[in-house]
């Protein structure tokens, strides 16, 4: 078994480019993981990729070589990004392959996205009346953790404002103008109580990684963070989950929970030692949630972390310090690539006026529809 | 008046699906699946070749609200309510407790989305739904 590092990152700024294509915003992020590794694609040997609404993502071969290499494409809902490292991450640590490539990029229309109740094994019905939303899910899943733990509107907002700021310090961002904390509270509800400046939405990008095993790393002279743990779990009976026309009344762990200690324990790490976190934001709700299910905090201590900043740039444990999706939008294919991407640059001291000092071990997770979560461990 | 349209008048409009709700004694009760394997409780009912290995199961009338959401713009196909985005009216979504079976989710219908609190006494009821294809009727949620 070897280990597994990232030598190379690459990007697609995210946003909207009318111009430009998803399947060409992937390609330029591989193109950019290869020269920050300083290897061609001709040394790539195997590659998984995913793209939700932009195509199969192996049409990249015609642009990048028709190589005759494994290509694999991955779709696993907004996980799929966060699922094609993992994917990458076995393929190395098995001892098949040295060197690869995953790589994600989306272009999604605008709004929201509309999902089709029968691709989901549900019955018509469920959609025709109005409750095959996303972000109604969303909406209903914060409206009880606020309840139960006493999280008030203000952290909310607190978090989207948070994310615009930072996202103002990333070159790769959509959204790089601060918001101020007004605006964001008195913004129209989309889905009670989240704003809108407190909702993500579906946008367009790309993001690579290059893979390689210690091994080839030392052979080829390169560098790169260790990916110390990584894990994708699925829902448990009694997890509450997007599209659920019912609930059990025994209720369980999230798959995020599960996820995350299945990636502490194999990293031999616990949250007090991770120094930066990128975590699943499709809006404000989701960041304070995940902050608790990814063990960083108990129920209800949000509040008073958010309320002094410890999320913050500066703070104790910056989290999405690219201003996550809030500020970069999601395209899907792309997102949980661009979450490793950004832990990649703050554990390379690449991150400029955004750089969580002397960071070495980052943390990512993305959830996904039906009910999954992808959970990234490296150390620098 | 003739019979036929005093018939008309009177008939519910027809279920926007059979075998999701029922009414018994003037009150609606969804229609959920107890699995024979282990009594696991879920709504709707399962069709098709998983329903086999369920047992269909009336919910109470009653049950408490256990979280909620405002849909506050026309979501995209596949909702059918007749209109558009200006005619559009933001409703509510949420999911009721119906305690030691299941928790079920659908529309609340309430004056005032100011007045749901987590909680609260609910009781399902039947609404009429209008569509392009005509008026139907679902189940909805209403403070008790």
């Amino acid at each position: 078994m070897s280990d597994v590092h990232i030598v190379g990152a690459g990007i697609h700024p995210f946003g909207r480019h009318p111009d430009t294509t998803g399947l060409d915003q992937g390609v330029h992020a591989v193109r950019e993981a290869l020269a920050d590794a300083g290897v061609e694609w001709p040394d790539i040997q195997f590659a998984f990729g995913g793209s939700s609404a932009a195509g199969s993502a192996d049409a990249a071969l015609p642009q990048l070589g028709l190589t005759g290499i494994q290509f694999i494409n991955v779709s696993n809902g907004c996980a799929t990004g966060g699922s094609s490292l993992l994917s990458g991450y076995w393929a190395i640590k098995s001892g098949e392959f040295d060197l690869g490539v995953v790589l994600g990029f989306d272009k999604h229309p605008r709004g929201a996205f509309n999902a089709d109740p029968e691709d989901s094994g549900l019955p018509r019905w469920y959609g025709e009346v109005g409750m095959m939303l996303t972000t109604q899910f969303f909406g209903m899943k914060i409206r009880r953790y606020m309840d139960l733990h006493g999280i008030s509107p203000e952290t909310l907002g607190r978090v989207a404002e948070k994310a615009f700021e930072n996202g103002a310090r990333a070159p790769h961002a959509w959204r790089r103008e601060p918001v101020d904390f007004e605006t964001i509270m008195n913004a129209p509800m989309v889905s009670d109580p989240l704003t809108k400046f407190m909702f993500c939405s579906p946008a367009e990008g790309g993001a690579a990684l290059v893979l390689a095993s210690d091994k080839k790393m030392r052979e080829l002279g390169l560098s790169g963070p260790k990916i110390m743990g990584a894990a994708v779990r699925t829902r448990l009976n009694g997890s509450f989950e997007v599209f659920s026309p019912s609930l059990d009344v025994e209720r369980a762990p999230s798959p995020t929970q599960i996820a995350s200690k299945a990636a502490y324990e194999m990293a031999c790490l616990g949250p007090e030692d991770i120094d930066v976190a990128q975590l699943q934001d499709t809006e404000s709700g989701a960041e304070i949630m995940h902050m608790a299910e990814n063990g960083f905090c108990a129920d209800g201590e949000q509040e008073q972390w958010m309320a002094e900043g410890r999320t913050r740039l500066g703070g104790r444990l910056p989290i999405n310090t690219d201003g996550g999706c809030l500020a970069c939008g999601e395209p899907i294919g792309a997102s949980g690539l661009r979450q490793v991407y950004e832990n990649v640059q703050q554990l390379r001291g690449r991150a400029g006026d955004r750089q969580v000092e002397g960071a070495k071990i980052a943390y990512s997770q993305v959830y996904g529809a039906p009910g999954l979560s992808a959970v990234a461990v490296l150390g620098a | 008046m003739s019979a036929a349209v005093v018939a008309e008048s009177e008939a519910p409009a027809p279920p926007i699906a059979e075998g999701v709700f029922t009414m018994r004694n003037g009150q609606a009760h969804l229609i959920a699946g107890r699995r024979k394997s282990d009594g696991r409780m879920r709504f709707p009912m399962p069709t098709g070749a998983q329903a086999e290995l369920y047992e269909p199961v009336e919910l109470p009338n009653a049950g408490r609200l256990w979280s909620f959401t405002v849909q506050r713009f026309r979501p995209k196909a596949p909702y059918a309510e007749a209109g558009d985005d200006r005619s559009f009216r933001p409703y509510a979504v949420g999911y009721v407790e119906f305690p030691g079976a299941v928790i079920a989710e659908g529309r609340i219908v309430v004056d005032d989305f100011a007045r749901l609190r987590i909680g609260m006494p609910m009781r399902t009821v039947v609404e009429p739904f209008a569509t392009e294809r005509g008026v139907v009727s679902i189940y909805a949620f209403r403070p008790a």
